[in-house]
């Protein structure tokens, strides 16, 4: 079982010891005069892996992640990307949303391409790509259908394969299982993992949901409450060669759950 | 929008058009638009005078009781509608049709069966503003949620208990927007029955100002009826406003 | 909250057996003609006379000639707010500039009655054809504009955010995501817009110039002849209500597909 790797906010700026296609710098975002989000954040994002934010609610974590997003501006501090800042949305960067944001007059094919056609790409060549991640993620078939035809966890793909379709080295995701039936959820993480072994891709992954932070991650940031200060980052390991099932009865598993648990439990008595 | 830094609300828009409103008035370029300040000026006399007294006195009675019958009936009527399905689909037709009717074209009609006088301006403010006041009150009947309706149930509540403490209440948002915009209808309906009859209320008074290339004074009592329909809007909002805050989580 | 809900309120009716409604439409014009025939007042004909009499005018032309002055200023008048009314709204929802100096004319133009303005418009345009658009413009027009406007400043902002994730440029955000996800309320607008435009129409045939059906309508009086006016003014209450339905049930095709966003 891997230790978690100590973390202090002066390793990360001072001397980067780990390959990070995403960093976080003091970061800072107050709403008004009243509202202290984020209250100084530092933390790295290896490159090709996945990496969990999770916290109490409140704490900021979607925040963050659209600060990453450029979709958001710090109050202060910084998150680079490939060591550039970030000052806007840019195309090594895609977004899966929490609820979905799916155009309800477009068909599932044209939403899955919307990311391209946003981008210029003439329609065949879009409508190809896209017809190739509609499939990926367990669509196929569906492509003329309607968003309002779809459940939600249907609709979720549908957002994950217009996120994988423009090819962006930075995957995005904010509570992407959120809205989705609890069965499902299982299911859909399990899925998830799949297709990202095909993908390249580094993933920022924000969830509620501690099990589900275990099971998915290379690497789970835990924020505190707001104004939200990293609390720890860890580094869960799972051998997930083993198969799904078996993972989630394993002990290592079922020890960072409670771990986990047992840190957020003492700041939310604070 | 921002000036130096400070929000300023729209409502200050209008009176940036009161001033471009002044300054064509000036350059004199439409004869029927004269200049802001002599409307102004023209006010207190036309406000003052005998005839808009009994102008006003006219209009203000027939939509009072136009309202009040309005009222009444819509209200009813929405009830009913948004209780009984049956009802409601049935009467749901009529009322659809009617709401968005040219019923101005029934108005002559009503001048050939009721006369020139009080009973057809009453019988065109009701005519005007009943359908959207039961189309409203019948939505937010049916919006009230059933398990506040159980809840009283379940603590004993009698049929006109769980009415009044209950229904009404969870539907007075839609009842009051229902109200507000039956009152500029009525406010249009009494407006334009005047102006076909033409020989009562502010209906003849515009026609004297026209008549007689009277510009300033025509604009004058225009503002007048434009600023009780804002009044009349604005208080009902008010109320709208103050029960606002429970519309969403009803 | 109430010009969204009377907008989109989906005649549920429409849905209902016909049964009921025809039978309601039997009960009214029985009582039309018991109240005809007591009479209520010489001005008062029963539905059978007015009945012969719409017949009579649908076969000699009466209503083809009236209906076609009619619908001239009506058409063109709705077709000019159409255009340059769903123009201003967006422009108003997508500036807010705009936004502050257009909305609170509108909003004054929506509540107040506008009609007091149309015995003015003869001293600009005379009693000709202009004259009656005008009337139709002034009438449609604020409804027109102010549900563009609620539709574009209602635009999801969910959407939009994702536009923006994917770097949208702003003409890509009106035109992919904000205007299509208005136009729901911009149709309504535009059928609410032509109900008020047959008021305005028919009101400036009844005080500026007599043509059309509100010629009709006067004549008739004139000439007591009143299954012919009842005729009239039930012609226009019947035109005007199946227009609207059919714009209604075509909204409905258009739109229902976004009943519930995302």
């Amino acid at each position: 079982m891997t230790e978690p790797a100590t973390h202090s906010p002066d390793a990360a700026v001072g001397t980067p010891t780990v390959d990070a296609a995403v960093r976080v710098v003091d970061l800072v975002k107050d709403f008004g005069s009243d509202v202290h989000a984020i209250g100084g954040l530092s933390f790295d994002v290896p490159r090709g892996e996945l990496t969990s934010i999770i916290g109490p609610s409140g704490c900021g974590k979607t925040t963050t992640l659209k600060v990453i997003a450029g979709l958001a501006e710090p109050t202060s501090g910084r998150v680079e990307v490939e060591g550039r800042p970030v000052t806007g949305p840019g195309p090594d960067r895609a977004m899966v949303f929490q609820d979905f944001a799916l155009l309800p007059w477009a068909t599932v094919l044209r939403n899955a391409a919307f990311g391209l056609e946003l981008k210029g790409v003439p329609r065949r060549e879009r409508e190809s790509v896209a017809r190739e991640y509609v499939a990926k993620v367990g669509l196929a078939g569906h492509e003329d259908v309607y968003p309002h035809q779809l459940s939600g966890g249907m609709r979720q793909r549908v957002g994950l394969a217009r996120a994988l379709a423009v090819d962006a080295d930075i995957l995005l995701m904010d509570e992407p299982f959120a809205s989705v039936d609890e069965q499902i959820r299982r299911k859909f993480q399990e899925d998830l993992l799949n297709l990202l072994s095909d993908e390249d891709k580094t993933v920022i992954f924000v969830t509620h949901s501690i099990e589900e932070a275990v099971y998915v991650s290379d690497q789970i940031v835990l924020l505190t409450r707001g104004p939200s200060t990293v609390s720890t980052v860890v580094r869960p390991g799972l051998d997930h060669s083993a198969g799904s099932d078996s993972v989630r009865r394993s002990t290592a598993y079922l020890d960072w759950v409670e771990r986990i648990w047992q840190e957020l439990e003492s700041y939310l008595e604070n | 929008m921002t000036l130096r830094g400070h929000r300023v609300p729209m409502v200050f828009s209008l009176l940036v058009w009161l001033v471009i409103w002044e300054v064509l008035g000036r350059a004199g370029w439409i004869s029927l638009i004269p200049p802001f300040s002599e409307v102004l000026a023209s006010f207190g006399e036309v406000v003052s005078s005998s005839s808009f007294e009994e102008a006003a006195r006219i209009t203000l009675q027939a939509f009072g009781i136009g309202m009040a019958l309005s009222f009444a009936i819509g209200i009813g009527l929405g009830i009913l509608m948004g209780t009984s399905r049956a009802f409601g689909s049935l009467m749901g037709m009529w009322v659809n049709i009617f709401e968005s009717s040219p019923l101005t074209a029934v108005v002559p009609a009503l001048m050939a069966l009721l006369g020139f006088g009080l009973p057809t301006m009453v019988v065109t403010v009701v005519l005007f503003s009943v359908w959207v006041i039961a189309l409203d009150t019948q939505v937010g009947v049916e919006r009230v949620n059933p398990s506040l309706v159980e809840m009283g149930r379940s603590f004993g509540a009698g049929r006109r208990r769980l009415f009044s403490s209950i229904v009404l209440r969870a539907a007075l948002p839609e009842l009051l927007a229902g109200i507000r915009l039956g009152l500029l209808r009525g406010l249009k309906g009494v407006v334009i029955g005047q102006l076909l009859i033409a020989v009562v209320g502010v209906g003849y008074l515009f026609e004297l100002y026209s008549r007689n290339f009277l510009m300033p004074e025509f604009w004058s009592l225009l503002i007048v009826l434009f600023a009780f329909a804002f009044l009349a809007s604005e208080v009902v909002g008010y109320f709208e406003r103050k029960v606002s805050f429970y519309a969403s989580s009803r | 909250m109430s010009v969204t809900q009377t907008a989109l309120r989906p005649t549920r009716v429409l849905a209902r057996p016909w049964v009921l409604r025809v039978l309601s439409i039997l009960v009214v014009l029985c009582l039309w003609e018991w109240a005809g025939r007591v009479p209520v007042s010489i001005a008062f004909p029963t539905f059978t006379d007015t009945l012969a009499a719409f017949v009579d005018m649908l076969a000699d032309g009466t209503f083809a000639s009236a209906y076609a002055e009619t619908l001239g200023p009506l058409l063109v008048g709705v077709g000019l707010t159409a255009v340059g009314g769903v123009l201003a709204g967006v422009v108003m929802g997508l500036s807010p500039r705009a936004q502050w100096f257009g909305l609170p004319v509108f909003i004054v133009l929506q509540a107040a009655p506008s009609a007091a303005i149309i015995p003015l418009i003869t001293f600009v345009y005379g009693i000709g054809f202009a004259a009656k658009v005008f009337a139709v413009v002034l009438l449609s027009a604020p409804v027109i504009v102010l549900n563009s406007y609620r539709g574009v400043a209602n635009a999801p902002r969910s959407l939009i955010e994702m536009g923006d994730s994917f770097q949208a440029n702003t003409r890509q955000r009106v035109w992919k995501i904000v205007i299509p996800a208005a136009s729901g309320l911009i149709f309504a607008g535009l059928r609410l817009g032509l109900a008020q435009g047959f008021t305005g129409a028919i009101l400036a045939e009844l005080i500026i110039t007599p043509t059309g059906v509100g010629d009709l309508i006067t004549y008739y009086r004139s000439l007591a002849d009143y299954p012919r006016m009842f005729a009239a003014i039930l012609s226009i209450i019947i035109f005007a209500s199946v227009s609207i339905t059919l714009l209604q049930r075509l909204e409905l095709r258009l739109f229902r597909p976004e009943m519930r966003p995302s």
